[in-house]
């Protein structure tokens, strides 16, 4: 089915006000982030598939329903991926909405910078453009970077035109008992500097001439070959990087952690506190909803506010 | 001497005085005027009363008055805008952002500098110089416009190829909103709770409020770089090559194009060693590690060999470095020998389409009896074709105006988009619908409204609804200084 159909399609199903409360399913592999959707919640699913892919381009247009892993085997064949990450089974479509990013963010940036254009299907039924192909615009309000992490409460994402990256030459971790804050300083665009208040590990991504050059840098500052962290605690800490850096080592209110030096995530054995409502943010998002869904029947029960 | 305000002053007057200061708050012909323009060709806007505040208070105080009074808000930063986005319609409060320039700290824990609006983008990269990091985004205005015009514009600069436009760079900020409450947008924190409102209010051109605290990220600088000048005989070449290096996966830190005519207007003008019978130069920059900025640079005049380049020059130091960015960066004032006026458009296409969309704006041009320059951020698709003329001659801007609505068709069907970092302000709002479906609009309006419900801010911008600005007109009278 052409995607434009296949969209019109999902705009169908989806309905209008009248049709009652909604929620997209893409791969439920993280289905209860900021709330589970209402028992009564009616599913859809997006489009599949990719639409368009230009390698010359670095864009890559896509069906939301589209699992991660099925795009980045495309993508390899020409060399190139997105900065997209989930578990097994995720969709692009997913991925977005919850927003929550991998673990080569310090050196290839946040993944709310990798959606170009997005159409969704609004509180109405209406399919929305948002943004545009190219890989520079600011033509308009930038409404893509609402939708990222919205967890599908402001429209409901069919498609996403992305940007893509070249996959490095090469890669390689590094490890060992050295001073994480020291590493993080002497290394250039590291992918990752993670630390567990003990151990720091590097992720080195690139022309093999600079993971070798970098790699001799991280064998002075005492760290060597290694396979990389251990599988990371289940809970997700949002911090400063300033903070993440200075993580309690006797693990407090954490548990054993993980801290991402650098961004700011921690992953840690116990959820985070609740944090304070930022001043008036509380309310802006109570009026962009409404604005964007009167009724609240776009993926009730999930809460961009309560991500965790 | 100046005349005394008090005898004059109207309410509005009076309390926005009261609530800054008498010589922070300008209501006399002379200030009306000179606010009442950016750096586009737009005339005809409207100034009520500009204030200069030195505080998130005194703004939060000129946005109250200006309510209570029924007057609306246009923030103003170093006024270097190109679409209109800061010309006042119908006799707003104007709040200039110059005097709150203040570098708050700088955070290399977290990589972030707190700064005020006013402060001047290369002012904020000298500053971190010191501590080994820059603000990324460099529009060729960076001299004097402001990061709270970055902010509001999502301006980008020939290095945004590699960094990213301004959105990337802003981590977050406190703003003045509508009803003068005030509002975080965005924290230090990896992953803020909730939607991305800092997201949707950079490049918003003031139309959600006023920044007047910004967290800006710092960018390590590049412990290598090189430089270097390709040039070709013919444009289709060296288009080519552009399409060619991004396809080979080297995403450079830079990549400018210059056509013969600017090429050549540019070397008389600062000598930096151009080729003058050249159909058109590139001008690549890469950085990183010395190991991928040799590998890079093999890569680049490797792609540059196969599409004919004619010559390859590799800055050997600083000095012809800067050198040859310098004929870039100035290319604008080179264009004064030429013709005394110019309009430009800032359109992005698809990088693969660079070499038909080029044609197409040289056969609009010839067939309106136009001169056109190329100059423009090549990597990324970024048109800036500049239309040449002498206001003069009878006729010729509705030639102009033709021209350029023809560019914009061109570069939409070719599936690019209206602006690449200029923004829309006044000037492109009557081509939105040639992007965007009347629903598409519907829900910016609504991301709009979410933020000023009541339409008070830099209303009537980039959105083609709201206030009037009947006395607004394009492209009557030459511009007076203009950067892309």
């Amino acid at each position: 089915m052409a995607l434009s159909t296949a969209l019109e399609s999902f705009a169908e199903e989806v309905g209008g006000i009248d049709a009652g409360a909604v929620c997209v399913r893409g791969g439920a592999t993280r289905w209860a982030v900021g709330g589970a959707p209402r028992a009564d919640t009616r599913e859809v699913r997006a489009p599949r598939g990719i639409v368009s892919y230009e390698p010359a381009e670095m864009t890559v247009q896509v069906g939301a329903g589209t699992s991660i892993a099925e795009l980045h085997d495309e993508l390899a064949a020409h060399r190139q991926v997105t900065v997209l990450e989930g578990p097994a089974g995720a969709t692009v479509g997913g991925a977005l909405a919850v927003g929550r990013n991998g673990l080569r963010r310090l050196r290839h940036g946040p993944m709310r910078d990798v959606l170009l254009e997005a159409r969704y299907v609004s509180a109405e039924g209406r399919l929305i453009k948002a943004g545009g192909p190219t890989v520079k615009n600011v033509t308009g309000f930038d409404l893509c970077r609402l939708h990222v992490g919205a967890l599908g409460t402001l429209g409901l994402l069919g498609q996403a035109t992305l940007r893509t990256r070249p996959l490095p030459e090469t890669m390689a971790w590094f490890g060992g008992a050295a001073d994480h804050r020291v590493v993080l300083g002497s290394l250039y665009r590291p992918a990752a500097v993670l630390w567990d208040g003990l151990t720091t590990w590097v992720l080195l991504e690139g022309y093999g001439v600079d993971v070798e050059a970098e790699g001799l840098l991280c064998g002075r500052l005492g760290l060597g070959p290694s396979d990389g962290p251990p599988e990371l605690p289940a809970h997700r800490w949002t911090t400063s990087p300033a903070d993440a850096a200075r993580f309690p080592t006797d693990h407090g209110d954490a548990g054993p952690f993980i801290a991402e030096l650098g961004v700011g995530i921690v992953h840690a054995s116990q959820p985070q506190p609740a944090q304070p409502p930022a001043t008036g943010r509380h309310e802006l998002q109570q009026r962009l909803r409404h604005e964007f869904d009167p009724t609240s029947r776009l993926n009730p029960g999930r809460d961009p506010l309560g991500r965790e | 001497m100046r005349r005394s305000l008090s005898s004059v002053r109207s309410p509005l007057v009076a309390e926005l005085v009261e609530a800054l200061a008498v010589d922070r708050v300008d209501h006399n012909d002379l200030a009306r005027r000179l606010f009442a323009r950016d750096a586009s060709v737009i005339t005809g806007g409207r100034t009520g009363v500009v204030c200069f505040p030195t505080s998130t208070e005194e703004v939060q105080a000129c946005v109250r008055v200006a309510r209570r009074h029924g007057r609306a808000v246009v923030a103003r930063g170093s006024g270097t805008g190109l679409a209109g986005g800061a010309v006042p319609c119908d006799e707003p409060v104007v709040v200039v952002t110059t005097k709150m320039n203040n570098i708050l700290s700088v955070d290399t824990d977290n990589r972030i500098a707190w700064v005020e609006p006013g402060v001047i983008n290369l002012d904020l990269t000298r500053a971190l110089t010191p501590h080994g990091f820059h603000f990324a985004p460099d529009p060729s205005s960076q001299q004097s416009c402001s990061i709270g015009g970055n902010l509001a514009n999502n301006s980008g600069g020939p290095h945004c190829l590699a960094y990213g436009v301004t959105s990337a760079h802003i981590v977050a900020a406190e703003v003045v909103l509508a009803d003068g409450s005030r509002a975080m947008l965005g924290d230090l924190t990896a992953e803020p709770a909730g939607y991305d409102l800092r997201g949707v209010f950079v490049g918003s051109e003031g139309t959600m409020g006023i920044a007047t605290k910004i967290a800006v990220r710092l960018t390590p600088n590049p412990p290598a770089l090189c430089t270097m000048l390709l040039d070709f005989a013919t444009v289709r070449d060296a288009a080519m090559a552009v399409s060619g290096i991004i396809a080979a996966g080297v995403v450079p830190a830079a990549i400018e194009m210059m056509d013969a005519a600017i090429t050549r207007a540019v070397e008389q003008y600062v000598g930096a060693g151009y080729p003058i019978d050249a159909a058109a130069v590139l001008l690549v920059e890469v950085d990183g590690l010395a190991g991928s900025v040799e590998v890079e640079r093999a890569i680049i005049e490797r792609v540059g060999r196969a599409n004919n380049a004619r010559t390859i020059r590799v800055a050997a130091n600083d000095a012809e470095r800067a050198l040859l960015w310098k004929g870039r960066k100035t290319a604008f004032g080179a264009i004064a020998r030429i013709k005394p006026n110019y309009y430009l458009h800032d359109t992005v296409i698809p990088r693969t389409k660079l070499v038909e969309v080029l044609e197409a704006v040289y056969e609009i041009a010839d067939r309106h009896q136009l001169l056109v320059m190329n100059v423009f951020h090549a990597g990324d698709g970024n048109l800036h074709p500049l239309l040449v003329y002498d206001a003069r001659e009878p006729g010729i801007l509705e030639r102009v105006h033709q021209a350029g609505a023809e560019i914009v068709a061109v570069s939409l069907a070719a599936g690019g988009v209206l602006s690449g970092e200029h923004g829309i302000g006044l000037e492109k709002r009557k081509f939105m619908a040639q992007q965007f479906s009347a629903d598409d609009l519907d829900h910016q309006n609504r991301a709009r409204r979410a933020f000023d419900p009541d339409n008070v801010m830099n209303p009537g911008k980039v959105l083609p609804t709201g206030a009037s600005c009947g006395d607004v007109q394009h492209l009557d009278t030459m511009p007076e200084g203009v950067w892309l």
